[in-house]
Order: C-alpha cells, then structure tokens, then sequence
C-alpha cells in the first residue's frame, strides 16, 4: 500500500504543532499523575470496567465536556480568522478542516454523548429501576463512541483531518478531489460511533418499555423519559441509514466502487439523499432529549405540573414522524422540481405546529407558578425566547422558493445555531446544573452559574445575530475569508468579539466545576431542588443499587405527591430490605473499544490485512462474551441496611427509615 | 437485572426469566434497525440498478439456475430451522441439535453457491469497480452473505453452548434468537431473489 511515513504526522503548521506538544504533554501528565497518585487500579476497577448506567453517563458527560472544549477552540479559530477582511491567520485548507471538525464534532461528539449522559444518569432513576436493560452492552455504546471520537480526533496531528465539511458532500468526499486520507477518518470513525449509538437506542427502548417500575404506566413517565423513548425509537430507525451511507462511502473511497462517484454511473446527490435521511432525524434526536430536560427543569421550577402532559406527548411523537419526512429541504437547490420542493415545504412547516404546541405549554406551566431561577432554570427561561427565533428563522429557510436566496450563506449557519445552542446547549447545562447532585452528591455554585450563565447567553447572541444579517446581505458560508468592499467587516467583527465572551462563559462553567469540587457544601439532601420525579426520592450521589426499594407509583409527577401525602412509600422499613442482584463489572468492553479504534486506524490508513488481522480481535471478544454465563452478584441485606441509615437518618424529613 | 426468574413454568424456557423477555425484545428491535439498514441498500439499489455504464447488465451476467438453487437451499434452511425451534420447545436437545446441523449445512451451501456465483461474475469482467449497478449489487448481496456467514458462526457457538450446558433458560433463550436471525436473513432473501434476480431478469 506504500504508506508514505514522511506524511505520516502533520507537520510544518505551528498552530498543530503546538496542539501536538500539548497532547503528548497531557498524556504523560495524565500517565506520571495516576501513577504517582497510585490510582491505576482505582481507575480500572471503579471506571474502565464499570457497568453501572450513572458512571457510564458521568464518562459520557466528560467526554462531551472535553469535546466541547476541542469543538469550541475550533469556533474560535474560525471566528479570528473571519474577524478581518483578508485576514491570513489560517490557510483555506486549514480553515476547511476546521469547520468539518467543528460540525462533526460539535453534533456527533459533543451534544449527542452529552445527551446520552444525561439520559444514562437520570432515565433508570426516572422510571424506578436498577439499571438499564443490558448493563454491558451500555458500556459498550460508551467504549465505541469514545473509540470514535477519539479516532476522528487524532486526525488532525496524524495523517490530515477531513476536509469536506461535516455533511462530506460527494463528489468533494470522493477519492477523486479529496485524495489524502483525512475523508477517510470521517467514514470510519462515525462508523465506529455510530455503532455504539445504534446499541444506545436498543438499550433504552428496551429498558422504558420494560423496566419502569410497578403502576408508572407509560402516560404517567416524565417527560424526559417520553423524550428518551421517541429518541431512542428515532436512532433505531435513522443510524442504519447512517451506517449503509458510510459503508458507501467506504467503499467508493477505498475499494473503487461506484456509489456517488461522477464516473462509472454514480450519483453524486444520492450521497445527500442518504445522509439527510439520517442527518434530519439526527437533528431531532438531539433536540427531543433537550425538549424533555426543559420540562422537567421548568415543572420543578415553576412548582407546578406540566401544562399540557398529553398534548406534549402528541408533540413529541408528531415530531418524530414528521422528521423522517422532511430530509429533500436540505438540499432544494438540487432542482428536484417545484412538486417535490413544495411537498418539503409544507412537511417542513408543519413541524413548526408541534413544536409551537410545546413552546406554548412550556410558557403555561410557567404561568402562575412560583418560580425560582435557579440557573437551571435561567437556562431554560433563555431558551424560549432564542430557540423560537431559530425556529422562526427556520420557517423562512422552509419555503423552497425562498430557500434559494438563504442557500449556502451565513443566515442559514446562524439559524442552525439559534436551533442548537438554545436547543440543545442550553439544554444540556441546565441539565446538568439540575441533576449535578444526583451524580456527585453536591450542587454547581449558583454564583458561577450565573456568570457563566450570562456570559454564555450574551456571547452566544452577540456572536450570531450579526450571522444572520451577513448572510442576508451575501455572505456565503465555509467561506475562509472576504474582502473590505463587501462591507462585512463590522458585522463580522462584532460576531468574532461575540466568540471571545461566549468562550469567557464556557471558561467559567469550567471554574466552576473545579470550585465546587474544592469547596461546595457535601451535606445536601436527595432532593435538593424539591423536584417532583423518582429520580430525586433516593440518595445523592445515588448509591450502587439505586433503590433499596423499588418506588411504586400511582399518578405523574409520583414524588411530589408521595411528599405532599406524607406517603409511607418514602419510608423504608427494616423488614422490606432485600437482598439486591447487581451486574458484575467487565473489562470486555473496554477491550473491544480498542480494539475497534486500532482496526479503524488501520482501516483509515488503507493497511487492510492489518486491518483485518484487528477486526478478528472483536470477533474473538464476541465469542468470549458468549461463554460468558457469569450472572452477577449480591449485595447483602447488611449492607444495603447499613448504606439506607447513613443516607436517609441524615435527611430525617422526607425520605425515613424504621429499624 | 432482578433476581425473580424461572417462575412462570407456563411460559416456554426461553421466555421465563424477566432477563430472557428484555434480550429477546431487544433482538426484535435490533432486527427492526437490521430491516433499515436493508431497506436503505435496497433504496440503493433501486437507485442505481440501471446505471450500467457501458459495463454489463442483468441479462449478461445472472445465473438463474444457480440462483434458484441457492434460493431453494436458504428457504429449506428456514423450514428446518423452525423445525429445530420446535424440538426445542418440545424439550429434545438431539432433535433441536439436529435440525440446527442441517439448517447449517444448508446455509453453508448456499454461501458456498453465492461465493462461486461471485467468483464467475468476476471472471466475467463484472466487479464492483465495473459500475453503479455492480456496485450496489454486489454491496448488497454481500451484505446479505456476511450475514449468512455471520449467523453460521455464532450458531456453531450456541451449539457448543447446548452441547456444554444442555437445555437451559439461557441456552434455550440463545437458540430461539439465532432462530429469528435466520428467519430475518431468509426474509430479506425473498426480497434480492424478486427485486435483484427475477425483476433483472424480466427488465
């Protein structure tokens, strides 16, 4: 295959060198910190090996954090780049690797594995289980997305990042124009990921349709849990699409197939066809979950129920069939024809009714509540008002006549953000301000939050406004820079200036984790925010086996009313301790994550036999995982007794013991 | 995960722990997702199956009598492969490993006529290089063999698995799910011998 190993690492560009230092500085910090620490064990027994849903969501979280962080810088660049009229900080090709990496990551590794975190956490908690269906397939969804994301992430030091923008369009993708191997890493490692993802939905279809505890019939869930089940319904009916179209992929690039190549019969648009069928539910996927944080945020937080349950659950599934109809008005410019443009438009635009529909019960619930705005709730009070001017915008960009004017230009770029940014990462921090306790047993300074709060909504606003003004006057997107005479400098340096205080919030979100891991205050209680769900009716952190007994409940919002009615279900007599069975931890994921990064890295740099020699690994660890009849463990009735008295003696009130 | 298993003795052994229940509607659901994936070659193929670009068609290359057999031997399989289901729920590990044997050895021998058909196409000038039609034929009829290939080794491990431990809950559990894999793969079959051969063949 004559591997040319002079190209082998990138070189000649001091912006990656320097990433390249800092990489092989992190990892010996990281290498010397855990052995000086002597916590290689620890990190083996406690995390690698672990098939507990909350730690598997915590490594999940962190990911997404880093993620977001890499994600971000490439923002920036892009951002000081474009501050300028002909500004020669980065070269066009630089600056096309970077906003492929930006897309790909931002989506695929950073709001999805955030998402699925939140999800892994909460959901088992939510409907009143031990753990999700199949505890090790869990971590194996985990293992090949970080598989994944850490493959496409190397990229850019080793062998050249893709280039062709996160939606890959052929025939650009194709071997043809872009011949180095950067095109590659996308095929290949969203494949990888995309396969854990894939396991994910199974797994939480699996466990609401069949774990939830006795009387939560499927109308009384929260909604996150409502949100959970149509997204995870959704990532089983949208990544196979996803999978063939990046097998295509593969296949014309590697092997000289014929798929969307411009010879040889291809087609090139089948490529867009195929990839918005995924990428458009793709898009609900991440929002869906995001839907349902906001309204368990808001009902806690106005103190009162969610307005409009079933109407909300309506919206939700609506949604998720409408997405799967809706994939040609990515693409209107193809030249599909008037018929076909206005079926899109019009299926497009009715999406705006259910979610219309939820926008309205969000602001019901809020009305004559009695709100407090923790910075959850900021988070979820911004929301309203930036995500409807997304959606707004969205509806303008619906109308296919009309679409051909926003086509390819920075309006487009800043509605999509206005829809993910409020969507989702608002979403996500006010997710994860609200079940901070649950994890980790102490709450994210609400000082902080505020300033990162602020900052972050200021920053976000005064960085894309100005997008969609510059794109209606012309500006075209993935553009690597303009001159003076278009007129665009002062917009674009505001939205560059907007950059660096949206960057400022995300480095005090990042403070403020560091501060309250230092010095936040340990002694809270399992339901710090008087929530309403069963997720907060145990011990924060949670311990190992979630409930010692499984909660039984009668009506929504089950928690609430179990403390409004002083119910005897939240007091654990000594007599209903029970032994309680628990998974055994398993290394055999982890493995299979590497060996599925190794076969990729392989497969990316065209070493087939090599390649093929790895891809035995993960059939080997298939096999083993079939001989494996090992059914778990026990914790003792003294244990769990020992561990309910610390935790609820503590707390007194609400959740009691009798011995 | 909850200890309360093997109570409800009216129910098949597959089907009597709660673990079995999830295992098996987590299978359907996987099969749901294997269905999309499928569909989306399918769509492929019928996208680009008269895009010969100069290079063979349908009517150059299939070999209908070959194809009929394979087609005979994978729909057998399937019949013997409920066979064996049956045994199983009547309780007779020879006769469930009976029937599982013959349904391997069918669908051995239609890997094993799928592959020689290949070889021939290939022979013929008429590669996956060759042009869009190729391409997506052989893509998805090779998806399709890799999964024959694929449940025939996992049924060789349930088969040691019962040969090890006899009939369980969770050996009885595994078989039933490769039966419904094997049912699937017949399933899709139908659709490459209507939709690939015999629609190639009339066009």
């Amino acid at each position: 295959m004559g591997i040319k190993w002079d190209e082998f690492f990138i070189t000649g560009d001091p912006l990656i060198l320097g990433s390249q230092i800092a990489i092989v500085l992190t990892m010996l910090g990281i290498v010397a910190g855990l052995t000086y620490l002597k916590r290689w064990k620890w990190l083996w027994r406690e995390w690698l090996t672990t098939v507990d849903h909350k730690r598997i969501g915590i490594m999940y979280i962190i990911s997404a954090v880093l993620m977001f962080f890499r994600g971000g810088m490439d923002g920036l660049l892009m951002k000081a780049q474009t501050s300028r009229p002909e500004m020669e900080f980065l070269t066009a090709q630089h600056y096309n690797e970077i906003f492929t990496t930006h897309g790909v990551i931002m989506i695929l590794f950073m709001a999805m594995p955030f998402l699925i975190g939140l999800m892994n956490v909460v959901i088992p908690l939510q409907i009143g289980a031990r753990d999700v269906a199949f505890p090790q397939l869990n971590a194996l969804s985990f293992w090949l997305f970080f598989s994944g994301a850490m493959l496409f992430n190397v990229s850019f030091v080793i062998g050249g990042s893709p280039d062709a923008g996160w939606t890959s369009y052929f025939p650009l993708a194709g071997k043809e124009f872009s011949p180095g191997i950067g095109n590659n890493y996308y095929a290949v490692a969203l494949q990888i990921a995309g396969i854990g993802t894939l396991l994910s939905g199974i797994n939480f279809v699996v466990t609401i349709l069949k774990m939830r505890t006795k009387g939560m019939t499927l109308m009384r869930m929260p909604m996150f849990s409502w949100t959970t089940l149509v997204t995870s319904i959704i990532i089983v009916a949208a990544f196979p699409i996803f999978t063939v179209a990046l097998g295509l992929m593969t296949f014309d690039r590697l092997y000289g197939t014929h798929f969307f190549t411009l010879s040889g019969g291809g087609l090139d648009m089948l490529w867009a066809n195929l990839f918005w069928l995924w990428g458009h539910p793709e898009v609900y996927i991440v929002a869906l979950p995001a839907f349902g944080i906001f309204s368990e945020v808001i009902a806690t937080f106005s103190r009162k129920s969610l307005f409009g349950y079933k109407s909300m659950v309506v919206s939700i599934v609506g949604i998720a069939l409408l997405s799967m109809l809706v994939w040609v008005h990515h693409f209107y410019t193809m030249g599909a024809g008037a018929a076909v443009n206005s079926v899109f438009s019009i299926t497009t635009m009715l999406i705006a009714v259910p979610t219309g529909v939820k926008m309205f019960n969000w602001l019901f619930t809020m009305r004559h509540g009695r709100i407090r705005t923790t910075t959850a709730m900021l988070w979820a009070l911004a929301f309203v008002p930036c995500f409807v001017i997304g959606g707004v915008t969205g509806v303008m960009l619906a109308m296919g006549a009309a679409d051909y004017q926003y086509h390819n230009t920075l309006f487009l770029v800043a509605h999509f953000h206005y829809v993910l940014i409020p969507g989702v990462v608002f979403a996500v921090f006010a997710g994860l301000y609200y079940w901070w306790p649950k994890m980790f047993g102490f709450l994210l300074n609400e000082r902080l939050g505020k300033w990162h709060f602020w900052l972050f909504v200021i920053g976000f606003n005064v960085t894309f406004m100005p997008m969609f003004f510059l794109g209606l006057k012309g500006a075209v997107r993935r553009s690597y820079t303009f001159s003076v005479e278009s007129g665009f400098s002062n917009l674009f340096l505001v939205s560059a200036l907007g950059s660096v205080i949206l960057a400022a919030g995300f480095a005090v979100f990042c403070y403020n984790i560091y501060w309250s891991l230092r010095h936040a205050d340990r002694n809270i209680t399992g339901d710090p925010w008087h929530a309403r769900t069963l997720e907060w009716a145990t011990a924060s952190p949670v311990q190992p086996y979630n409930f010692a007994k499984l909660p039984v409940v009668d009506k929504l919002d089950a928690f609430w009313h179990m403390k409004k009615s002083d119910s005897p279900e939240l007091t654990l007599q000594q007599t209903e301790i029970e032994e309680i069975h628990m998974p055994n931890n398993s290394g055999l994921p982890f493995v299979m994550g590497i060996i599925f990064g190794i076969a990729g890295f392989l497969l990316v740099f065209e070493w087939h036999l090599a390649a093929a020699v790895a891809a035995i690994g993960i059939f080997a660890c298939l096999i083993v995982r079939s001989f494996d009849y090992n059914d778990g463990y026990h914790i003792h009735k003294a244990e769990v007794e020992q561990t309910e008295q610390a935790w609820r003696l503590r707390e007194g009130e609400v959740n009691r013991y009798v011995g | 995960m909850s200890a309360k298993a093997y109570g409800t003795s009216s129910l098949p052994l597959e089907y009597q722990s709660e673990q079995s229940r999830m295992n098996i509607l987590g299978f359907w659901i996987f099969l749901g997702a294997e269905i999309v994936l499928f569909a989306t070659l399918f769509g492929v193929y019928g996208v680009l199956y008269e895009r010969y670009a100069g290079g063979p068609t349908h009517q150059d290359i299939i070999m209908i009598r070959e194809v009929m057999i394979q087609t005979m031997l994978l729909l057998t399989s399937s019949f013997t492969c409920g066979v064996a289901i049956h045994e199983m729920r009547r309780g007779s590990l020879k006769g469930l490993l009976t029937w599982l044997v013959i349904t391997l050895l069918l669908g051995a021998g239609f890997l094993y006529m799928e592959i020689n058909e290949f070889m021939h196409y290939v022979h013929e000038g008429a590669t996956m290089q060759t042009s869009a039609f190729l391409s997506s034929f052989f893509v998805l009829l090779g998806t399709h063999g890799l999964h024959v290939t694929f449940g025939i080794l996992w049924a060789i491990m349930v088969i040691i698995q019962l040969l090890q431990r006899g009939l369980t809950p969770v050996t009885a559990r595994k078989t039933f799910i490769i039966g419904l894999y094997w049912h699937f793969l017949d399933v899709v079959w139908i659709f490459i011998f209507t939709f690939v051969y015999l629609k190639g063949m009339v066009s």
